[in-house]
Formats: C-alpha cells, structure tokens, sequence
C-alpha cells in the first residue's frame, strides 16, 4: 500500500485517490467518498456503529452527506462486552 | 425483578429500577453464557464497553446487543480503559451517538493498568464536562468521601466507590470509608468494583448502600449462571436486612428461650 504522511498531505484533488487513518490505520478512498459510501464497502451498513471525523461525531442521519477528506481521522466504534 | 416488602425502586436520574443489581457483560466465554447469567442476575442495567470495529474481518460477526437488546435493558456504556478526560468525554460521545441519544453513562478514568485504580483529577474534569453536555453520570471513584461528595457537586446522579480493586474480587476492604460516603451522600451510592462473592454483596446493601455493580464476580465464578443467581438473592437479602434495621450487638448472650417454666427450675 502507498504510504501518505497524512499530516501533511494536500486536500485531495479530482481524480486523486484520498488517504484517511481508519481506527488508526491508513485506509485509502476513492475520490468524493462519503461516511455513507465508507461504511458500505466496510460491510458495515445497518450495523449498530457509531462514527467520530476528526474527534468530531457524525450523527447516523448525516453520514449520507459527509464528505470525507484527505488526512481525516476515523475511528467507527460499537460495543463490545465490559463491566 | 421483585422488591422487597415496603421498599422503593433504585431512582437514578428520575430512571426506576426494580433490581439494585447492576452488571457488567465482560469476560464470560460467549454471548449466550452473557445472556443466560444476566437474565439469571435479574438485572435492568447492564454495562458495556465502547470498542474500535474490527474492520475486514467477520461481517456477520454476533453483536453484544443483540444479546443485550436495548429494548428490554438499561444499557450503561462505560469508559473503561480511559486514562484522560478527554478520552472518556469521547467515548460517552461515542455511546450516546451509537444509543440513539440514550444519555446514561459510567464514567471511569483510571490511573494506570496494574491498579485501575481511578485518577480523580481526571475523574473530576470529565464529570463537569459531560453533565454540562447533558449526559446523566454514575461515576465510578475511590472510597474518598470528600471527592464522592465533590463528584455529586458537580451533577453526578450517582456516585459508585470502589469496594476493592476492579477484577479483584476482595470484596469491601474499607466498610470505614464507605460508610462516611453513606452518611452524607445526596445521591444514590452504589458498589462498583472488587466484589467476590455474595456475602460482599450483601454487606454492601446492609450498610445502605443503593446497588452493587458488579461484573468478575459473576463471569469468573465457575458457575456464572448460579451466582449471578445468588448475586440476585444477596443483593435482595442485604436490602431486606438494612430496611428491617439489624439487633443491636451485644457483648453478652440473651437467652431466646424463657427463664420461665423450666423444668429445673
């Protein structure tokens, strides 16, 4: 996989592909990738997730218009069993 | 799910609660030993951790709440594994947007790995911070009277000493310290951490303690489903036993039996 020091990386162009950290690790998109179109290919739709963009959460009713952009930091989390 | 005779539900943040059991849904082997223990507990809330998705692997993979639906408990996340504020105001974030809004939270900021011991400083910060964001927060915090009552200053709807280390299973090391919490508490104060078995349980709700939390000493028992049954019968018997108000101790013995009418006499 092509490595992109996300820091410092330019705002995706058209046709260039984007670099994002996904729970921590580079995920590469397609340009004008959305949250919504993110979670389809992760086989993640209808799943009880919840989404932070940048430290930031997107509600489920806005994932469909949240575009994403390069550099940007995703973390999807569920729930797991803990006391 | 039965009270006892005369008693009033558990109320946390205007919520009523049948059971003062509350349990955790971390270590058991699967989710239908989870499910079976809970059911057996009796419990209405039931805590959970907020975790990464493990991505690429297993789409079909079971979900902990379709085990623990939504609709017929309390689900409480919680911040383990937080070390910082910040970390746990995050993840409360997280579990509201994954809840639909559910607002009810544990708060836990710890101190470092080998104690879980809670790092108050930070306990406190984030207290003030999620309350403000409109959250309801039981916080998890040490057997320190003075930073149990600073947490409820701060709008805490219940305040949780530890009785023993989280996973420890020591059951109450200081009964001293979380009888000052009792005696001035203004919220409900529950057991959240080091119980091991049912007779701490009960000690807790015979000191007026409002619930136990309680995760380890259920899933690590040999047995979970048969103690989280006893779990239920000690946490209804420690309640009885401190709403029907314990003899006086005595440093002699009293007969039960009459002087009167012996044969020997």
């Amino acid at each position: 996989m092509r490595r992109v020091n996300c820091g410092n990386a330019p705002q995706s162009r058209d046709g260039a592909i984007m670099q994002i950290q996904l729970n921590g690790e580079p995920h590469r998109l397609e340009p004008e990738a959305t949250l919504a179109t993110l979670i389809e290919s992760l086989g993640l739709g209808g799943r009880r997730i919840a989404i932070e963009v940048n430290e930031e959460i997107v509600p489920r009713s806005l994932h469909a218009e949240t575009p994403l952009s390069d550099g940007d930091r995703v973390e999807v989390v569920h729930a797991i069993g803990g006391g | 799910m039965s009270s006892a005779p005369h008693d009033s539900p558990l109320i946390v943040a205007g919520r009523r609660f049948a059971s003062r059991l509350l349990v955790g849904t971390g270590k058991y082997r699967d989710f239908d030993e989870t499910a079976t223990a809970i059911e057996a507990s009796g419990a209405d809330v039931v805590t959970f951790a907020v975790r990464r998705t493990n991505l690429g692997q297993n789409p079909d993979e079971a979900n902990l709440l379709d085990a623990i639906p939504p609709s017929r408990y309390t689900l409480l996340p919680n911040t383990a594994g937080c070390y910082t504020a910040k970390d746990a105001v995050r993840t409360c974030r997280l579990a509201r947007e994954l809840l639909d809004g559910h607002n009810l939270v544990k708060l836990e900021v710890l101190g470092d790995e080998k104690t879980l011991y809670p790092n108050v400083t930070e306990t406190l910060a984030a207290a003030e911070t999620l309350v403000n964001d409109g959250f309801d927060v039981m916080v998890y915090t040490s057997d320190d009277p003075i930073v149990a009552k600073e947490l409820e200053k701060r709008g805490c709807c219940a305040v949780m000493p530890l009785g023993s280390l989280i996973g420890s299973g020591n059951g109450l090391l200081n009964p001293a310290t979380l009888a000052l919490i009792l005696e001035h508490a203004e919220v409900p104060v529950l057991v959240d951490a080091g119980i091991g078995t049912a007779s701490d349980a009960a000690l807790a709700m015979e000191m007026g303690c409002d619930g136990v939390l309680m995760n380890s000493a259920i899933a690590h028992a040999k047995q979970p489903v048969l103690m989280a049954s006893a779990m239920r019968k000690a946490i209804e018997a420690g309640r009885e036993a401190f709403l029907a108000e314990r003899m006086p101790r005595r440093a002699s013995a009293s007969p039960s039996s009459p002087f009167a009418g012996r044969i020997n006499a």
